[in-house]
C-alpha cells in the first residue's frame, strides 16, 4: 500500500504551540428564508444564529479537525476565518494582528480546499492555467526569490505530487483521476505557498480506495512545509487518522475541543460520545443511538444547547445528581481557546464520564 | 432456503461507443433472512446487479447468466410477471430518496398506489395498510399527507423503505440508501433497516462503497472490482482481515477510531478503477496493486479458496505450493 508512514508528532505537546490564526468570540447568523409574499411584505425569518460565539486556535504546523452534524457550524466557522463571511461579531487574527485591511495578503497566506474537485475546477482550463490562476489573481509575476510562474506551477504541481509536472500543463481536468483533480485543487492552493489550508471535506467525494493518498499528501505537507491545517468534516475516522487536536461543534458552540487521542478516545460530553457512537463498525448496529433530527439553528434551546438530546437528561441521571435543573435552564459560558481537553457540560463539571 | 441467486451474471450496455462490459461473470447467493453488503468503488458494476436483479437497465442491454429469484428465472419472465414480481418478490430502495419519490402525490398516497397496483387490494384496505408501515418505518401518522418536500431527508427515505416493505418481498435491494444522509440520521436509517431485516426475516442485498456501513449490517460481503467478485466471506472477517489488496485498500478508508495501525497514518491507493472497455491484462486490478509480481500482469486470477467460507481472486492467495512461494516475494 502506498502508506506514507507520517511520524507521530504532536504540536500541541510541545508546551509551546504558537497561534497563527486566533477566533475570538466569533458570531455569524443568517437571515431566516421567507415565502415570497411575506418577503415583499416586509417580513423577516427567524435568525439563524450559525455560529454564535466561537474561541478557536490555529497552532503552526497542526492538523485540526472541525467535526459535528451538518447545521452545526463548522463550515461557517471555516468560511468567516477564510475571509468569505463578514461576521456579526468576533474577531479573527492572523499572527497576532486582527484581519482588517490585511484581507487580500491574507487571502494567500490562508488556502481553502473545497470538497468537490470536478466542481472547482474548470473544465475548459487547462492545468498548468488552472494552478497558475491564483498567481495571475494576486498579480504575482515570479516567486520571493525571482521564479518564474513556470518555476513556481511546477514546483506547487510536484510538491501536489503530480509528477513530473510538465506532463500535466496541457491536460485538462477530464483527463485526470478523482484523486489527480484533488491534487490539482491543492496545487493551486499551494502555488501561493500559503501558511494555512483549510480543507472542507477534503475527500468525501473521492472514491473510498483514493481518500487515503489525498489525507497522506496533506499529512506531508504539514511535515515538510510547514503548512496548519484545518479539517471540517463529520467523519470522525477521518480524524483519527489525520488531526492532532478534535473540534466538536454543536449548534454553533464547540462543546469539546483536545488533542484527538482524548477527544475520540475518552469523550466528555454526552454529544461527542453519541456521535463516536454512530461511526459504523462491527457490532455497532445495536448501539444506542440519538433520536430527532439535526438542530435547528433558528430555535437555539434554553439551557445547555444539546438538553433536549442529552441522554442524561433524559434517563433521569442528570436529575439524580442534581443538575437537570442548570441542564434546562442556566447557559454554558463558550469555551475558551486553549491546548488543553475542555468541554461544555454540567455533567463533566462534576468529573462525570458521560 | 436460498431467495436470490446468481450464476455466471454477465452485464454488457451497448452505448455508442461500443459494448461496455459492466458485469464480467458474478455468482451470488442469498438466503432468507441474512444480509448479503456488496461493496466496490463507483463504475465497478454493483449498481448495474441491482439493475440486473429487478430488470431495471435500458432494454439494449445484454444480461447473460441466470438470476433466481424464489427459484424463478428472472431473465425468463414475461413482462406481466416481471411487473408482478418487482416490489412484491425484490424491491429497491435508491440512494437520496428525493428522486426515488414523486414531488407532486401526498406520500401516504404513493404508498398505496404501490400497494394497490401490485395486488387487489381495495382502497380502505390499502389505507390500513399504509398507517402500519407508517408507524414500522416510526413516521408520525400525521405525515401521511405531506409532499415529499415538507419531509426531511430521513423521513423521505423512511418512506422509501415502506414503499419498499408494502407488498411483502423476499428480497430488499438497498443500493447507497444512507450516503446522503447526515452521520446521525444515517445510524437511524440504518438500526431501521437492519431492525426490520430482522424482525421481517428479510433477505437483503446490501450495496454501498461504504465498507464500515456494510460490517455493520451484513453477514457476508462481497467486494467488487472491475466487474467482478474480488473476495467474498463473513463480514467480519473480510472487514478485518482482507485477504486481496483491493479489500485492504478499501478497508483502511474507513479506519475504526483507536485503531494504532491507523493513526496519523492515512493509506490509500493511487489511480482509478479500469475503463472497463479497456481492462488490463491478467488481474484488471494489477496496475494499482502495492503487492503485485510479474505473473499478475498475465494471470487473471479467479476466487480461489481463502479460509474458511472465504474466497479471494488474487494469485497471492492461490493454494498452490508456488502461490505460497510467491507470496514471499510479493511482499513490498
Amino acid at each position: 500500500m502506498s502508506a506514507e508512514a507520517v511520524p507521530a508528532r504532536d504540536a500541541t505537546a510541545s508546551g509551546e504551540a504558537r497561534a497563527i490564526i486566533e477566533v475570538r468570540g466569533l458570531e455569524v447568523g443568517f437571515e431566516g428564508r421567507v415565502g415570497v409574499l411575506a418577503g415583499l411584505l416586509g417580513r423577516r425569518g427567524a435568525r439563524a444564529r450559525a455560529v454564535d460565539g466561537v474561541d478557536l486556535d490555529l497552532y503552526e504546523g497542526e492538523v485540526l479537525a472541525l467535526a459535528g452534524e451538518s447545521g452545526c457550524g463548522k463550515t461557517t466557522t471555516a468560511r468567516a476565518i477564510m475571509g468569505l463571511l463578514r461576521p456579526q461579531a468576533g474577531e479573527i487574527r492572523f499572527e497576532g494582528r486582527p484581519l482588517g485591511r490585511r484581507l487580500r495578503a491574507y487571502r494567500r497566506e490562508v488556502q481553502m480546499v473545497f470538497q468537490d474537485p470536478t466542481g472547482s475546477l474548470n473544465p475548459r482550463k487547462t492545468i498548468y492555467e488552472i494552478v497558475a490562476e491564483g498567481l495571475r489573481i494576486h498579480r504575482i509575476s515570479q516567486g520571493p526569490n525571482g521564479e518564474t510562474e513556470e518555476e513556481l506551477v511546477a514546483r506547487a504541481l510536484s510538491r501536489a505530487g503530480l509528477r513530473p509536472p510538465e506532463r500535466f500543463y496541457l491536460l485538462y481536468p477530464h483527463e485526470l483521476s478523482g484523486g489527480q483533480r484533488q491534487r490539482v485543487v491543492i496545487a493551486g492552493a499551494l502555488v501561493l505557498d500559503p501558511r494555512v489550508i483549510v480543507a472542507d471535506e477534503p475527500v468525501s467525494n473521492l472514491d473510498a480506495s483514493v481518500r487515503g493518498e489525498i489525507l497522506a499528501l496533506l499529512m506531508k505537507l504539514r511535515e515538510e512545509l510547514r503548512i496548519s491545517i484545518l479539517v471540517v468534516t463529520h467523519d470522525l475516522g477521518l480524524a483519527w487518522t489525520v488531526a492532532d487536536r478534535v473540534a466538536v461543534m454543536y449548534l454553533g458552540r464547540i462543546v469539546e475541543i483536545g488533542p484527538a487521542e482524548e477527544v475520540l478516545q475518552r469523550p466528555r460530553h454526552p454529544y461527542t460520545r453519541a456521535l463516536l457512537d454512530v461511526v459504523p463498525e462491527a457490532g455497532g448496529i445495536d448501539r444506542p443511538i440519538l433520536s430527532g433530527e439535526p438542530p435547528d439553528p433558528t430555535r437555539v434551546p434554553n439551557g445547555c444547547r444539546f438538553h433536549p438530546r442529552c441522554p442524561a437528561v433524559a434517563s433521569g441521571r442528570a436529575a439524580r445528581l442534581g443538575i437537570e435543573e442548570r441542564c434546562r435552564t442556566v447557559p454554558l459560558a463558550p469555551l475558551p481557546a486553549a491546548q488543553d481537553h475542555l468541554v461544555a457540560c454540567y455533567l463533566a463539571e462534576l468529573g462525570e464520564r458521560p | 432456503m436460498t431467495i436470490l441467486t446468481t450464476r455466471g451474471l454477465r452485464v454488457t450496455y451497448r452505448t455508442s461507443g461500443g459494448d461496455v462490459p459492466a458485469v464480467r461473470g458474478v455468482d451470488l447467493t442469498i438466503g432468507k433472512g441474512e444480509v448479503l453488503g456488496l461493496a466496490g468503488e463507483s463504475g465497478c458494476g454493483k449498481s448495474t446487479i441491482a439493475g440486473a436483479i429487478l430488470r431495471l437497465l435500458p432494454a439494449s442491454t445484454k444480461i447473460e447468466g441466470q438470476i433466481l429469484l424464489d427459484g424463478e428465472d428472472v431473465l425468463a419472465m414475461r413482462p406481466s410477471r416481471l411487473r408482478a414480481v418487482r416490489w412484491t418478490g425484490a424491491s429497491i430502495i435508491f440512494q437520496g430518496a428525493l428522486h426515488g419519490l414523486n414531488p407532486v402525490q401526498r406520500v401516504g398516497d404513493q404508498i398505496a398506489e404501490a400497494i394497490t397496483v401490485h395486488r387487489q387490494a381495495s382502497e380502505r384496505e390499502a389505507a390500513v395498510r399504509v398507517g402500519e408501515l407508517l408507524e414500522q418505518v416510526g413516521l408520525p401518522s400525521r405525515r401521511i399527507a405531506d409532499y415529499p418536500h415538507e419531509l426531511s431527508g430521513g423521513q423521505r427515505q423512511r418512506v422509501m423503505i415502506a414503499m419498499a416493505l408494502a407488498c411483502n418481498p423476499s428480497l430488499v435491494i438497498a443500493d447507497e440508501p444512507t450516503t446522503a444522509l447526515d452521520v446521525m440520521v444515517q445510524a437511524q436509517v440504518l438500526r431501521l433497516l437492519k431492525g426490520l431485516q430482522r424482525e421481517l426475516g428479510l433477505a437483503m442485498l446490501f450495496i454501498t462503497h461504504d465498507l464500515s456501513v456494510l460490517v455493520e449490517v451484513s453477514d457476508r460481503l462481497a467486494i467488487m472490482y472491475a466487474g467482478r467478485i474480488v473476495e467474498e466471506g463473513p463480514a467480519e472477517g473480510v472487514f478485518h482481515d482482507p485477504r486481496h489488496p483491493y479489500t485492504r485498500a478499501l478497508a483502511a478508508a474507513f479506519p475504526e477510531i483507536g485503531d494504532e495501525r491507523f493513526r496519523r497514518r492515512p493509506s490509500g491507493l493511487g489511480g482509478d478503477p479500469p475503463d472497463p472497455q479497456a481492462l488490463p491484462a491478467g488481474c484488471t486490478f494489477h496496475p494499482r496493486c502495492p503487492d503485485a509480481f510479474d505473473e499478475c500482469r498475465r494471470v487473471d486470477p479467479t476466487l480461489y479458496p481463502a479460509g474458511e467460507g472465504r474466497r479471494a481472486a488474487c494469485l497471492l492467495v492461490q493454494p498452490t505450493p508456488a502461490g505460497a512461494e510467491r507470496a514471499g516475494d510479493g511482499q513490498p
